[in-house]
């Protein structure tokens, strides 16, 4: 069975990111595989340990996204792809997910698609459906525990007000939550295997689509507001007394 | 601007905001609410009361369960019919799915978690959260309908008044269902992170705390008992930081920070919480911020408004005591 996982790759979780002349900037930090798509990577690869399944890590992006896709080779994956052209700059998720489909289309006989939750940058979380939506494949979001059958799935989804056992025939389009558990570290023999491996790069013409077209469009980006005041230590004599005095503060902020 | 809002529920239960999507629309003008799913007349009256002109209804058992294939074709099929420059939807796990297809189906897109709109001649200006809360954007839809999922808690939640109607407009289910729900368990603590007023969370300060002579375990579950009592004296909810969720000290439906829930409460403690930039992302839009932890050096003090460097297990229960005398309770 092929099991297709779709990771992105941004600027680290630790980065400092700053709008500057209204571009994003996160200075020195490293780029690296959205942690959520780990997520995705790892929910592919116990399938795999578990039967006869292969991993495509599949990856929309510039030249240097290739990093990421051989930080989801080191971690097991068998193969990776990269979708790139320079007609992609200005994708939005919409058009993400009409790109997506056709690459999983060109790679055939996927059965299963793992995206991860949300990426860090944009974080709309809403490229899983949109692909499902293109592909016309059953949508299995917020899955933490996944159980395969021959040609269908059961999956436990952790929703606001609980959880659900969700199935669906396959092939169907997931996302995973950490519930899945850590992602694996890479092997030193996992790395070896990634920094030699060939990552083919599709592009639109590859795919035998156009460019889709952009619908969301960002005017302005802006660094968030600066609290303002600094914090003010409470102090006094007794836990009592300080618990007192922060109680009268905190009301006269009138928030509750 | 012709605005409708999607009203979200779980088993005919309305997410709150809901009501506040509705009132947010209500500044653009003509409003239609809709209402999908099945037993859905007390949903209607509630849409009426919190201030739809209209509802847009389909009340059919087959929509029983939520799957967001049918949710998503029925909704575009009623957009087709009613043609609106907006739709506002809260936001969701539900509706991220729902919107996401329909903008498809519709050739059109979806912004997501807006904390703000202003009107820009036909179309919507949202401001939205991005890169974990470190940035915010402006950003704009330029097909129609634009969808916009709202950030919970941040807009105004109208005032219902009793026994206000309008006309009622029903159409049929569309679409095919993709998946089956089988089974169904409510959440073992019934919390609800996004709609909370005020968070009380804790962190590994709860479960580390080799003065009391328990095990890490024992020491937790006292600490979250303690917190557990602050939050129910200000009708708050109980939240966590990763590294207790990761512990097993607490289930992953409490964690707060980017890969928990972003919230939005009036009131958030953080109790024996460091501040890792994680966890600070996830409560930059907390109206008030206050951190008690032991150590004075922790960054969770510079993301705070007020702070007390000392004990929780000292400490909390003195500001429990303290905020039941105030409160009166």
């Amino acid at each position: 069975m092929k099991i297709i996982t779709c990771i992105k790759q941004v600027p680290d979780s630790e980065a400092k990111v700053t709008a500057q002349d209204g571009q994003v900037s996160w200075g020195e930090s490293p780029l690296v595989i959205n942690p959520f798509d780990e997520y995705a990577v790892e929910a592919a690869l116990q399938q795999k340990d578990n039967g006869d399944a292969t991993v495509t890590a599949l990856c929309i992006g510039p030249e240097s996204a290739k990093e990421a896709l051989k930080h989801a080779l080191a971690m097991g994956a068998d193969e990776a792809i990269l979708v790139s052209d320079p007609a992609l700059e200005n994708l939005d998720s919409q058009g993400a997910a009409r790109v997506l489909a056709a690459a999983i289309q060109k790679i055939g006989d996927g059965r299963l698609v793992i995206f991860g939750r949300q990426t860090l940058d944009n974080g709309a979380g809403v490229t899983a459906a949109q692909t499902a939506r293109v592909l016309g494949w059953p949508l299995l979001s917020f899955t933490g525990k996944i159980e395969l059958g021959g040609e269908s799935v059961k999956v436990e989804r952790v929703i606001e007000e609980g959880r659900q056992t969700v199935s669906a025939q396959l092939p169907a389009v997931m996302s995973v939550i950490q519930n899945i558990g850590e992602p694996r570290y890479p092997s030193f023999m996992g790395i070896r295997k990634a920094s030699k491996a060939t990552i083919p790069v599709w592009t639109l013409a590859d795919l035998g689509i156009a460019a889709p077209p952009t619908v969301v469009h960002r005017r302005e980006l802006m660094n968030p507001p600066t609290r303002s005041a600094q914090c003010e230590i409470i102090t006094g004599d007794s836990p009592e007394a300080i618990a007192e005095t922060l109680v009268e503060k905190i009301l006269a902020e009138k928030v509750l | 601007m012709k605005t409708c809002v999607y009203i979200d529920h779980f088993q005919g239960e309305a997410v709150q905001a809901s009501w506040e999507a509705l009132g947010a629309a209500r500044e653009f003008g003509e409003t239609a609410a809709i209402v999908l799913g099945s037993g859905m007349d007390g949903l209607v009256k509630a849409a009426f009361e919190f201030g739809a002109d209209e509802v847009l209804v389909v009340d059919d058992a087959s929509l029983a369960d939520f799957r967001p294939e049918t949710y998503a074709s029925t909704l575009s099929a009623i957009l087709a019919d009613a043609s609106p420059a907006l739709v506002l939807l809260p936001g969701t796990s539900r509706t991220r799915e729902v919107a996401a297809m329909s903008a498809m189906d519709l050739n059109s897109g979806v912004l997501t978690d807006a904390t703000g709109l202003e009107l820009d001649g036909d179309s919507v200006i949202a401001t939205r959260p991005i890169y974990e809360g470190k940035l915010f954007e402006k950003t704009v839809c330029a097909a129609q309908p634009q969808f916009v999922t709202l950030r919970a808690r941040a807009f105004a939640r109208p005032t219902p008044q009793a026994g206000r109607g309008g006309s009622v407009k029903n159409y049929p289910v569309a679409g095919q269902a993709l998946t089956t729900v089988e089974g169904y368990a409510a959440s073992e603590s019934g919390v609800s992170l996004a709609d909370a007023g005020v968070i009380v969370s804790g962190g590994r300060g709860v479960s580390n705390n080799p003065s009391l002579g328990l095990d890490e375990a024992a020491t937790a579950r006292k600490g979250f008992e303690l917190i557990g009592e602050l939050a129910g004296v200000l009708g708050g909810a109980v939240g966590a930081s990763r590294a207790v969720v990761d512990a097993g000290y607490i289930p992953y439906a409490h964690q707060v920070g980017q890969t928990g829930k972003v919230v939005s409460p009036d009131l958030y403690i953080a109790a024996g919480i460091s501040g890792a930039i994680q966890h600070i992302v996830g409560i930059r839009s907390a109206k008030l911020v206050v951190a008690i932890n032991k150590d004075a050096e922790a960054p969770i003090f510079q993301a705070a408004r007020y702070g007390v460097v000392g004990d929780l297990f000292t400490f909390i229960p003195a500001l429990t005591a303290a905020f039941k005398k105030k409160l009166g309770k």
